[in-house]
């Protein structure tokens, strides 16, 4: 394994119940690389966040951080946070009975000790930043609403901002799109790229347009059953027979947004 | 200093709310004030016996208040925090049995209980109980102690929601078990009574009941504005973060464990101040406040008042307490169907307490966040999103 990445994923399993959820996941970063991972319901990507972030423990295998210095399989899920590993859940989760700029205080990179958090106030620095970060999501003029009573599409931009304060190394995006407009989806996109080259962004997405819009030529992962089948362009994958008969497969049953081909067009999700 | 002083201030009340606590503390020390300086006969007159009953109420909001810090604004449900104020309680109380001296029924320097069990000398625990100021120190760090050891193996093997409630009533029914016992050391069954003078100043002196009342009362305040400080700061949006979404608090790289454990033990501290005030006004201690139920009342009074508030458990403890008084006396069968009834209809009709219903504004957000929740399992992205042109 090469020594210039920003994040390894060795070898690891993860079973719930007898049931695999992950088998042998193997998975490298490269720094500041945006990495699209795509796959069916159930392949297991969100456990592969939960295994990374410290929620989920791995039976075997490990998770290396820059340089195998730092094994984040070891550590809590406060201390994963603090190595630099952000992350954006699946079904946005935000401080509903927080104001949407105590969210963002919260979440803004700082000393997080509960002594810290006592007695420090806000630094002016720290407010600009927060600031920055409203105008950035477009919820300055919500800043002082709760965010409970945000849309959908504006719980997860809310999410992303605070994802954005925390200043991670590695951002991990779990469905940023679900909810959303078409237009939110094209500035989503146009966020998550400019995060990237800084920072290294995973991105779990079911849609496949906003995938290609965002891989352009860089790497995609497809996720089945647990284990990687497929790693390349958005455009080798999509042509791999393997990835085929498994979207295709899928697409026999319900799940008809996972479908991969050219045909599905996009639509705005009703918000 | 005193802009500092000033600005400090101004984050825990605006200068409006600061003149109604000022008017509420008014109107809580004018029962005293009646007390004392009215004649008997006059309409404005305040019974004595009703100076130690307001201030057993302020206790019993101090307690309340301590509680809302862990329930209202963490999501901790504790079923056990009669545990801290009766471990105060006792402190106290062994201050003012060691405090008897030899005036006692057996004229004894040991209390009364133990002459009678026949012990000769006094138990290890016991001693240094004679200096008010250990005993006030003990008074915080005893129930301190106890919360911060509880706290860790509960907080650190991560035990929450209702298993947490769970433990918290066995310790209080365990701790009521080993107060039970006569050779626990704390006059068992009857705990510990008849005391006669704090500070030498006899219990029994109206005067005294006034200061205990006046002391009670600035012992709410300044435990109000440190729970103020506390909620306000950026640890109490923590804690509100963490009441709510605890894991995403973890993903922002706060650790629950440690604000839980601070929050905790602090309560608990508070509640120990609460007991060993409570003690002196009513003259006794003994294990019936460690009652499960006890522990279960203070969690209603909250709830009755408001929680996530600090007001609200005051609020609900001074209400309770005074409907308390009134119905058991007047129908001493009927109270625990009306506490029963109250809880549910509280549970049913006031799911914010009555601090949620009376002020509007609040409900209006209150009802606006459940109708974006609705909308918001509306489109629900566990459920496939229509892509299809
Ligand atoms: N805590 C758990 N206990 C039991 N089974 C689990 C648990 N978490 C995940 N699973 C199972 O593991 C498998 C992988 O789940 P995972 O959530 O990682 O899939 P996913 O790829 O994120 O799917 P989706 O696209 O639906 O979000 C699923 O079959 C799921 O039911
Ligand atoms: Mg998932």
């Amino acid at each position: 394994m090469s020594t210039d990445y920003m994040l390894w994923v060795d070898d690891v399993s993860v079973s719930f119940d007898g049931f695999k959820a992950l088998t042998n996941l193997t998975l490298a970063l490269a720094p500041g690389e945006l990495r699209c991972v795509i796959g069916p319901n159930g392949a297991g990507k969100t456990t592969m966040m939960d295994v990374i972030t410290g929620k989920t423990r791995p039976d075997s295998g490990d998770v290396y951080m820059h340089g195998s210095s730092v094994v984040l399989t070891h550590l809590s899920e406060p201390e994963i946070a603090e190595h630099g590993i952000g992350r954006k859940f699946q079904r946005p989760t935000v401080f509903e009975n927080l104001t949407v700029f105590q969210n963002l205080e919260l979440a803004l990179k700082a000393k997080k000790t509960a002594f810290r958090s006592l007695f420090s106030r806000l630094s002016s620095e720290g407010r600009d930043r927060i600031d920055a970060a409203l105008g950035t999501i477009g919820l300055r003029e919500r800043a002082e609403a709760p965010a409970g009573l945000l849309a959908h599409g504006q719980k997860q931009w809310l999410e992303i901002g605070m994802l954005l304060v925390q200043d991670p190394k590695v951002l991990l995006v779990d469905e940023p799109v679900a909810g959303m407009t078409h237009r939110e989806m094209d500035r989503t996109a146009e966020l998550l790229i400019s995060l990237a080259g800084e920072r290294t962004v995973v991105v779990v997405e079911h849609d496949m347009d906003f995938v290609r819009g965002i891989a352009r030529n860089g790497k995609v992962t497809v996720l089945h059953e647990g284990r990687v089948l497929a790693e390349g362009t958005m455009d080798a994958v999509q042509n791999d027979p393997k990835v085929i008969e498994v979207y295709l497969g899928q697409e026999a049953g319900e799940a008809k947004r996972t479908s991969l081909g050219p045909s599905a067009e996009t639509t705005g999700a009703p918000c | 200093m005193v802009s500092r002083l000033r600005e400090i201030a101004l984050t825990l009340h605006s200068p409006r709310r600061w003149l109604g606590l000022g008017v509420a503390m008014l109107a809580v020390l004018a029962l005293p004030a009646l007390n004392r300086f009215t004649p008997a006969g006059s309409a404005l007159h305040v019974a004595d016996h009703l100076v130690p009953l307001g201030g057993k109420f302020l206790c019993y909001a101090l307690v309340a208040m301590a509680m809302d810090l862990v329930w209202g604004f963490t999501g901790v449900l504790s079923l056990g925090h009669a545990v801290f104020f009766a471990l105060g309680g006792y402190a106290m109380g062994m201050y003012l049995m060691r405090s008897i001296g030899t005036a006692g029924v057996y004229r004894s320097e040991l209390p009364d209980f133990m002459v009678f069990l026949d012990w000769k000398e006094l138990p290890w625990y016991w001693h240094g109980f004679q200096h008010f100021g250990f005993a006030a120190a003990m008074v915080f760090l005893v129930p301190g102690l106890l919360a911060y050891v509880f706290g860790f193996f509960a907080f650190r093997s991560r035990i929450r929601g209702v298993y947490f409630s769970i433990i918290t009533q066995a310790l209080t029914y365990a701790l009521m078990l080993l107060m039970f016992r006569n050779d626990t050391g704390f006059g068992g069954n009857n705990g510990l009574t008849d005391f006669k003078t704090l500070l030498g100043h006899p219990l029994a002196e109206q005067g005294t009941k006034q200061a205990l009342y006046v002391v009670s009362a600035i012992a709410l305040l300044l435990s109000y504005l440190l729970c103020r400080f506390v909620v306000t700061s950026k640890l109490g949006r923590v804690l509100l973060a963490l009441r709510d979404a605890e894991s995403r608090v973890m993903f922002c790289g706060y650790s629950p464990f440690h604000y839980k454990l601070f929050v905790w033990t602090l309560s608990a501290m508070l509640c120990g101040l609460a007991g060993a005030l409570y003690v002196p006004q009513v003259g006794i201690i003994n294990p019936s406040e460690l009652q499960p139920s006890a522990s279960i009342e203070i969690a209603i009074w909250c709830a009755v008042g408001g929680r996530g508030t600090l007001i609200g458990g005051i609020l609900g403890a001074l209400l309770v307490n005074g409907w308390k008084s009134w119905l058991t006396a007047a129908y001493p069968d009927l109270w625990l169907y009306f506490l029963g009834v109250l809880f549910v209809s509280v549970t049913l009709f006031l799911p914010n307490g009555i601090l949620g219903a009376l002020s509007w504004r609040k409900r209006s957000a209150v009802l606006a966040l459940a109708e974006a929740r609705e909308a918001e399992d509306k489109h629900e992205p566990s459920q496939p999103l229509p892509r299809q042109a």
